[in-house]
């Protein structure tokens, strides 16, 4: 009988370390005021929902698994490719100042397309129109690696998309996207990321699901993740069809999740679970 | 496929100075446990070897084991008597070796 009793106090004793852990981190958090209109009044990047070692992986730039990435795309940055005989470097010089801000603004609109791209998009409308060079497959390394080296040349700064002008009815088919519930679980994106961001899911906190780390290295995946391919997972997740990556549904909601995010540090390459 | 290795690691010491060594390696590190979509087991391929040299003397080494996570990050701090090249050598399962060299020197 007294050893049950003991068994039940370190039980009860468990329980309340993990609760003040769990509000410990809550308090911790710190965010950014949201823009005007925005659901929330603060917004707070998803690198305050891991775990301390997850953020000191990321914030070490040697430690972080994704500048391997960043790495390789430098070179690639350098590498002619295509029939016009050309590199990204012959058209844009150093990335190190010419491609600064640019990761941060996107998706942007495309005056020949009549529609807003994202980073992916851009680097092989590039490859394809400018260079003659075969465009990289989504969810390539050659091309994840290129998005996240342009993308980490804005790291720190702000996330700015515009969402005025042409972009607006794109932004409010987002923002639709964003409140429809999809799937056999019938969850819309803001079920979880708007109703219950902060409280557990399985064994991770559901963050506010913010766009500012991608692609972001997913330790699960032991790889680096971009921003539709997660997209995607969620859909799976709620047993939904997914949209196809880099869709015209899926580059809505980028532009509606990114001005959800705006004014966050651009943290690519972030670490994430 | 083998890539340049990231190290870091101060580039001049004061004699006797204690110094942390960072490296890390890209590498899938294929456990040889899982199987892919058709049911085959998937070939290991892991680094099983990582050793350290100064100036022809070993600092550090280890085996390392199929638990081991993509991309390994190996941390260690060695004292700097003398200036001199760190040698660091990766060994793959298959043999290859991914070698990397650094240079320090003593401050004056």
């Amino acid at each position: 009988m007294l050893s049950r009793c003991i068994g039940l106090a370190v039980a009860i004793a468990a329980a309340v370390s993990v609760a003040t852990c769990a509000s410990a981190q809550e308090a911790e958090r710190k965010g950014i005021p949201a823009p005007p209109g925005h659901v929330f009044k603060t917004i707070i990047s998803g690198y305050q929902f891991r775990s301390k070692e997850t953020r000191a992986l990321q914030d070490d730039d040697l430690e972080n698994p994704g500048f391997l990435a960043v790495e390789r795309a430098a070179d690639a940055w350098k590498k002619v490719e295509g029939s016009e005989g050309k590199s990204c470097m012959t058209c844009h010089g150093e990335a190190e100042t010419s491609m600064k801000g640019v990761g941060a603004a996107m998706p942007k609109w495309d005056d020949k397309l009549k529609k807003p791209v994202n980073l992916e998009q851009r680097i092989n409308i590039c490859r394809s129109e400018h260079m003659k060079a075969e465009p990289w497959k989504f969810k390539s390394r050659e091309l994840t690696d290129m998005t996240t080296f342009v993308r980490y040349q804005s790291h720190g700064m702000p996330v700015a998309v515009k969402t005025d002008g042409p972009m607006s009815p794109w932004f409010e088919r987002g923002k639709q996207t964003y409140y429809t519930r999809y799937g056999q679980l019938d969850l819309a994106c803001a079920s979880c990321h708007e109703r219950n961001n902060g409280k557990f899911m399985r064994a991770d906190f559901l963050s506010q699901g913010q766009t500012n780390g991608f692609p972001t290295y997913r330790l699960r995946d032991q790889r680096l993740v971009p921003l539709h391919e997660r997209f995607e997972g969620c859909m799976f997740d709620v047993r939904a069809e997914p949209f196809k990556p880099l869709s015209d549904e899926f580059l809505a909601l980028e532009l509606y999740v990114a001005w959800r995010g705006i004014g966050l540090p651009v943290e690519t390459p972030s670490v994430r679970n | 496929m083998a890539e340049k290795p990231r190290l870091k690691l101060p580039k001049e010491a004061a004699k006797g100075e204690i110094i942390q060594i960072k490296t890390l390696v890209s590498h899938v590190m294929e456990s040889g446990q899982r199987k892919d979509a058709q049911g085959k087991p998937i070939p290991r391929k892991i680094i099983n070897k990582f050793t350290c040299e100064f100036n022809g003397k070993p600092v550090f080494s280890c085996t390392l084991e199929p638990a081991i996570s993509a991309n390994p990050y190996i941390q260690f701090d060695a004292r700097i008597d003398e200036a001199g090249t760190f040698k660091f050598a990766w060994t793959d399962d298959d043999g290859s070796v991914i070698t990397a060299e650094e240079k320090i020197s003593l401050k004056a």
